[in-house]
């Protein structure tokens, strides 16, 4: 019988499920949580959408990790523009941190709504900063007993520093630092640079708004806030702070793509408009087309042309993307997608995460052709595997498809800052453009050893290259004889050896943890976060993780190896175990303790903790 | 300028258009405009998509890109904007370009892309066995018209115009030498320009047949018509009735697309290197 529907995984899809397990590991949380906290903060920063809810976050992150922090920051959000609740749930601590916290610390709200909605997640000695002119004192909203409430008049502040409206969430943010005691130089320097390029007038604005903040935090600080954080000794920040999309992006750049279109879909906007904001700088053409079916065969016109290119989407796009995606593999030409996964199906949410299309980019388009899956789990990943993506394609002439998600790729993520020298390159047989010297007449689809043929860019004087969506000869004239077509399909998949030989020198696996633990839990692409701060926090020297990087041409033996003799749990965003389906069908292993989710909802660290305890 | 000659353009490959295909005839005129143009081979792109004109790549003698239904304008644009050196030709049929590939035509146009796109107009389609087209004219009868296809059709010209189109242009297959240079006059236009080409397709559409236009065409040069007229074009455009005008409709010179990106000022990014400038100083924006 086939696993992949059975009912024994520990499927947390029930909303009473879900609240019992968040109670329950919410007090075994407050056993494991030390009294005082000066190493570690969850913040969360709410209000209504278009409020500036997620910049005010970032600007809180940035101004942490310049005091030598190390930052994870998520924005949770619906799909609409204005009204609705936003909010931002920022995490900073003196160790690494991969994932958003179960619990809060200090509540940033901009609106009575959020400390209404998010009171019961805070910790017993948190605090709630508000707009004291907004929300009265007397509010039902706010939470009683324990919690410190830190009411701020921020609009009467925003009047007082003559600032415009949208000054009050830097109020606001003033206010946190004086109330964590943070040094207010390192949010003084971010708001510095980040609004530079509005004008002194916008950053004096800001600095006197934050500076009004914190002094008025300052003095009404009656008794020490819960956490107490400090900017550690190391001095200048040697890490950065960037979304998942713009560490693809960053990758993109450095691996010298120099052709880009996407059509806008969440969540793999943020590439886009990255890649729009540095084309002219960074010497390479960034466009934004009618549809994601103009985005992918612009790119791969371009890339036949002879640059490296690449588009972007999220799935429904994808589903547009799928004819083209075939096209580009008949036809050889290297190209790279980046697909952000959202929940389906369909418009499923928007703007919510989901590891739901694992099977559907394993499986897109008519026919078979063979291509490369990455699914990068972090941010240094994120930059690596782009890099990795342009070598793979133009090497080995077949699509590359980076699989993220809304929780990657929209979260900000803290990362040593990426080498930029020595950024392998290798365009595989890509001829000089400056004269072709080889055998007449050129042959695009020439029969090789290793199925790669000699790629040509149209405009090399002396060859004309021609290539087919059709069934097509060595010369890529079409050609639907029974010997071509089977000789034609084995060339492509004639590849696959010496594909596997380079991926040998990639990290197609990574394993965390004791390596002679029992149990191991098994997962991919953003819940790789989740997953090890749960191991952190579980602290058992009998538990690992298994991290898959590379899904297709899938790491069979790598996984089977990792597998051996232990006892696997799985982690996955989805409802069908998609990853586990793939080990029971290249590995024969059956794992049968799943812990999956496909709420929208990215794993949390606490609750996933309580979940594994379950489970073991 | 070199010398090429008719074979030089042809590759030789056994052509599999039904005999007497209007086909033949946009080959031709192409083939001729290549050698009159006398521009070396490898200059050219020619991007087709699916439908009997997407056979063209495997008959003329320059590169050749074959890709899938609809999509010739976005392989075309992707490929000039690599490559800005490389005169992009971009061949289409009706059901290519004004069903499935409609999306593309406003917004080629409207970028002003350097692509030309010729459209093998023969209002019906012909690799599938003879359907309604988008631009068989009502009334017209096949399998899936039984009784006579009741919209009315999609005017090419007309919807070109309409789409800003810095260059509007129709011509048909009995006139060779009248096409090649309606060609040449899209290729020397700088900016999108768009032929559509009234072809005969003699297996399946008895309607537009040789003898229909031979009798009705004229051109708009021999009759005082102005190109640079854009209201005089559309209602030329309107004309299909017992008169039907060839020849160039409208032409307006204005921005290429991609001369207003200043990374494509010194040269095609094809030519330049990978390595982007300031990678590290970007990098370091995020700390």
């Amino acid at each position: 019988m086939h696993d992949r529907y059975s009912a024994r995984h520990f499927s947390t899809s029930s909303r009473k499920a879900q609240r019992h397990l968040r109670s329950e590991a919410l007090n075994k949380w407050t056993e494991w949580q030390p009294v005082v906290r000066t190493d570690q903060i969850s913040v969360l920063v709410g209000g209504e959408a278009g409020a500036g809810i997620s910049a005010a976050g970032s600007l809180l992150g940035r101004a942490f990790l310049r005091g030598g922090l190390h930052v994870f920051g998520t924005i949770d959000y619906p799909s609409l523009i204005r009204g609705g609740h936003n909010f931002y749930l920022l995490r900073a601590a003196s160790q690494p941190v991969y994932a958003q916290w179960d619990t809060i610390d200090l509540i940033i709200a901009f609106d009575a709504r959020t400390i209404q909605r998010h009171k019961g997640e805070l910790v017993a000695d948190g605090g709630v900063i508000y707009d004291s002119d907004q929300v009265p004192a007397e509010s039902p909203d706010l939470p009683k007993k324990g919690i410190q409430l830190y009411p701020i008049p921020l609009q009467t502040i925003v009047k007082a520093v003559e600032g415009a409206p949208v000054v009050r969430n830097t109020v606001a943010l003033g206010a946190a630092v004086g109330i964590l005691n943070y040094e207010f130089g390192l949010l003084e320097s971010v708001l510095r640079e980040t609004f530079a390029d509005k004008g002194t007038k916008v950053v004096d604005m800001n600095q006197r708004a934050a500076r009004a903040g914190y002094e008025h935090a300052q003095k009404q600080r009656t008794s020490q806030f819960c956490c107490q954080l400090s900017p550690t000794a190391e001095t200048p920040s040697k890490r950065i702070l960037l979304s998942g999309n713009e560490a693809v992006g960053l990758g993109a750049i450095a691996a010298g793509c120099k052709f880009y279109a996407a059509y806008p879909m969440t969540p793999a906007s943020g590439l886009l408009h990255f890649m729009i904001a540095q084309a002219e700088r960074c010497n390479f053409v960034a466009i934004q087309p009618e549809s994601e079916i103009a985005a992918i065969n612009m790119a791969i016109g371009a890339s036949y042309a002879g640059v490296r290119a690449m588009t972007s989407t999220s799935g429904g796009g994808f589903c547009l993307m799928t004819e083209a995606l075939g096209l580009a593999g008949i036809t050889e030409t290297p190209l790279v997608v980046l697909l952000g996964q959202r929940t389906g199906p369909s418009t499923g949410l928007a703007t919510y995460t989901a590891q739901g299309d694992l099977r559907f980019a394993l499986h897109a388009g008519q026919g078979e052709f063979p291509r490369v899956i990455i699914a990068p789990g972090d941010a240094r990943e994120c930059f690596d595997a782009t890099i990795d993506a342009f070598n793979l394609t133009e090497e080995f002439q077949l699509p590359v498809i980076i699989l993220g998600d809304k929780q990657l790729l929209e979260s900000d993520l803290t990362a040593d800052v990426f080498p930029t020298d020595h950024v392998p390159i290798n365009r595989g047989k890509l001829l000089p453009m400056q004269a072709y010297a080889g055998p007449q007449p050129y042959l695009r689809h020439q029969y090789t050893d290793d199925g790669i043929s000699p790629r040509l860019a149209p405009g090399t004087p002396g060859a004309l290259t021609h290539t087919e969506s059709s069934v097509h000869r060595e010369i890529g004239f079409s050609d639907d004889s029974a010997d071509t077509t089977q000789r034609m399909a084995d060339k492509r998949y004639q590849k696959l050896p010496k594909l596997r030989q380079a991926l040998t020198t990639r990290p197609t696996i990574k394993l965390y943890g004791a390596p002679k633990a029992p149990t191991i839990l098994v997962g991919w692409g953003s819940s790789k976060g989740a997953i090890l701060e749960a191991l952190r926090l579980l602290n058992d020297d009998g538990l690992s993780f298994l991290q898959v990087l590379y899904l297709e041409p899938f790491p069979t033996d790598q996984i089977r190896a990792a597998l051996k003799g232990k006892r696997p749990i799985l982690v996955e965003g989805n409802q069908t175990a998609q990853l586990g389906s793939l080990i029971k069908e290249y590995t024969g292993i059956t794992i049968d303790q799943k812990i999956l989710r496909y709420d929208g909802r990215p794993f949390f660290p606490v609750r996933l903790a309580a979940q594994i305890k379950e489970v073991l | 300028m070199v010398k090429l000659t008719l074979q030089d353009v042809q590759t030789g490959e056994t052509n599999t258009w039904c005999p007497g295909c209007g086909n033949f005839g946009i080959l031709r005129a192409l083939q001729a405009a290549l050698v009159d143009l006398g521009l070396p081979r490898e200059q050219y792109l020619v991007v087709t998509g699916i439908g009997c004109h997407g056979k063209l790549t495997n008959y003329a003698s320059v590169n050749g890109f074959h890709g899938i239904h609809g999509r010739v304008l976005p392989v075309a644009t992707g490929a000039k904007l690599a490559n800005h050196d490389l005169i992009v030709l971009g061949f289409a049929g009706d059901g290519d370009q004004f069903d499935e590939g409609l999306e593309h035509l406003p917004h080629a146009a409207r970028r002003n892309i350097d692509v030309k796109l010729f459209t093998h107009d023969n209002k019906v389609y012909g690799l599938t066995t003879g359907q309604t087209s988008p631009t068989s004219e009502p009334g017209y009868k096949s399998k899936t018209s039984p009784t006579g296809s009741i919209p009315l059709p999609i005017n090419p010209v007309r919807l070109a115009l309409a789409c800003d189109a810095s260059f509007v242009a129709r011509g048909w297959v009995g006139d060779v030498t009248h096409l090649k240079e309606l060609i040449k006059a899209a290729i020397r236009h700088p900016g999108f320009a768009f032929v559509d080409i009234l072809q005969v397709c003699v297996t399946f559409n008895r309607v537009n047949t040789y003898e229909f236009y031979r009798d009705r065409v004229y051109k708009l040069e021999d009759d005082k018509h102005d190109p640079t007229d854009y209201r005089q074009a559309v209602v030329r455009s309107e004309e299909w009735s017992n008169r039907i005008p060839i020849g160039i409709f409208y032409r307006k010179e204005r921005p290429v697309y991609h001369a207003a990106l200043p990374q494509l000022a010194k040269q095609p990014l094809v030519r330049q290197l990978l390595y982007p400038p300031g990678l590290d100083k970007l990098v370091n924006e995020f700390t």
